[in-house]
């Protein structure tokens, strides 16, 4: 009992040390990748080389701050919603697997837990917005739950074909189903590649959509509603909705990555000895290289592409990804059933 | 203490504080999300019972798809701090008390009484694939599921269709 709670602790731990060091890096990577892609030079003085300092001094400043709370607002909800948001980011991490044997709970259902738990975090935002007393808040939270709700079944969907080719919801089989013969037997380059390519394209668009990163930001649009769900958080509760925003880009990149990228596979891993410690530290490697990849590239579509608008946002999520990813589902279910016909005859 | 018993225990305090909540609140979306703890620990209750492809569905489903709804729902209509008359539907409330009462009286004595206690439960198995074999079988309800799915589709499309807003006719369409 006390050594299952003393691991499930030190696990926890880990987790939590590890959102946070990474959401500290890829806050300063999004200003940083903001500033050469409009030409500037991005934070560049504090710590000294390339301002590498800037966000640990943020993060200080941030938890010095004032802790703020309307006199209208509802106090508990007020409170309890960076809890619920930064809870379900943080439960996101458990079924990632990082590296060979390097996973807190090989859960059978991962993929599915993660799209579960996803959901929850909406629930959070629109406590946030509701609990704030603010109208800018209230649009936001509504427009956050018009948009998550609508996004959430291409999401589901365009999950389907990796799911269906490797036969199991588990991340870190699928993963081990990745190795191949030169640790390159990636989804992206199977006999499915053709569904492979279309349906992780429709996967990002639509995580893009269920993360709120732009051009789907419109919960928080700043031109329109100040900062949408939580204008009114100040301090270390603002800080959390901050953390769970790159946490959740983190996880849903590393998903990406662990179904089509081939997780921590990478070519060679073949020629090192099961086991060892170098074949552990570059799996890992791999795997958070990869992901690190897939937030740099939502980080260029937010600094590359224009906001929506709230009805296109619904008339892409509705008219073009839901039907787009049903048939991508049909296409890869008749695949697999075809393999199966050729392998009996 | 064992952990599977302290998981029951946080769950269930979960799932009764949260209904105990959302019944005595008087703001009806605080009463919603008391509910959202309710749903969370009937989920955690699923999951102490091995049942973890029900769990993880009564999340996505409940606590992420359903609460939505009703949240946006409630948002949508006209606010005010103290909205709930409860001496209105006092009859509904017996006659659901009443049936509930009866629901666990059925429970406990009824013929599929004594369910085994927590610990003689077998091992926490993965569900997922048994459950998917088990819609495949000749003689699953497969086609029932099926079927009311389609109608629930239906029934949406109709819905959606009523409610819309026809446009009004253009001057240069009614001359």
């Amino acid at each position: 009992m006390y050594e299952l709670l003393l691991s499930t602790a030190i696990a926890l731990a880990v987790v939590l040390a590890f959102i946070t060091v990474a959401a500290m890096f890829f806050v300063y990577a999004e200003r940083k990748v903001a500033g050469w892609i409009q030409h500037r030079v991005g934070p560049n003085r504090t710590g000294g080389f390339a301002g590498w300092a800037q966000s640990i001094a943020d993060s200080i400043k941030l938890l010095l701050k004032e802790d703020l709370i309307l006199r209208g607002a509802d106090r508990r909800l007020f409170q309890l919603a960076p809890a619920v948001v930064m809870a379900s980011a943080f439960a996101l991490f458990v079924v990632l697997p990082f590296g060979p044997g390097l996973i807190v709970a090989d859960v059978d259902l991962g993929v599915f837990l993660i799209l579960a738990i996803a959901s929850v975090t909406t629930i959070g935002v629109i406590m946030a917005g509701w609990g704030s007393y603010n109208k800018w808040s209230v649009y936001g939270a509504m427009r956050e739950a018009a948009q998550v709700a609508s996004y959430e079944i291409p999401l589901g969907l365009s999950l389907m074909p990796p799911i269906l080719y490797f036969g199991t919801f588990s991340l870190k089989a699928a993963t081990e189903a990745q190795t191949g013969s030169f640790g390159m037997g990636w989804y992206l380059f199977s006999d499915a590649f053709w569904i492979a390519i279309p349906s992780f394209l429709l996967f990002f668009v639509a995580a893009l959509a269920e993360n709120k990163r732009a051009p789907f930001d419109l919960p928080e649009a700043e031109s329109e509603l100040v900062a949408g769900f939580h204008t009114e958080y100040s301090g270390i509760r603002f800080s959390f909705f901050f953390l769970e925003e790159y946490a959740a880009m983190f996880v849903f990149s590393a998903v990406g990555a662990a179904l089509w990228l081939g997780g921590w596979n990478f070519p060679g891993i073949h020629l090192l000895e099961p086991g060892s410690t170098l074949l552990l530290v570059l799996a890992t490697a791999s795997f958070v290289l990869k992901a690190f990849f897939l937030v740099f590239i939502m980080m260029w579509v937010r600094w590359t592409v224009p906001r929506l608008r709230i009805d296109q946002v619904m008339t892409l999520g509705y008219k073009y990804l839901t039907p787009l990813s049903m048939a991508m589902a049909l296409i890869a279910a008749g695949w697999e059933y075809v393999k199966h016909l050729g392998a009996q005859a | 203490m064992t952990g599977a018993e302290l998981s029951f225990a946080v769950f269930t305090a979960l799932a009764l504080g949260g209904a105990l909540v959302a019944l005595f609140e008087t703001s009806v979306v605080r009463s919603a999300f008391a509910m959202f703890g309710t749903f969370l620990g009937v989920a955690g209750l699923y999951l102490t019972l091995g049942a973890d492809f029900l769990a993880m569905t009564q999340v996505l489903i409940y606590a992420g798809g359903i609460m939505v709804l009703y949240l946006f729902g409630l948002m949508l209509t006209k606010p005010s701090p103290h909205e709930r008359n409860l001496r209105r539907i006092g009859l509904a409330a017996a006659l659901a008390g009443a049936l509930a009462i009866l629901l666990l009286v059925q429970l406990f004595t009824g013929e599929h009484a004594g369910m085994p206690a927590p610990e003689n439960l077998p091992a926490p198995e993965p569900t997922a694939e048994a459950i998917g074999l088990a819609f495949l079988r000749a003689d699953s309800w497969l086609f029932a599921f099926e079927f009311a799915s389609v109608l629930l589709l239906a029934t949406l499309v109709g819905a959606v269709y009523i409610a819309r807003r026809r446009p009004e006719p253009r001057a240069e369409e009614l001359s």
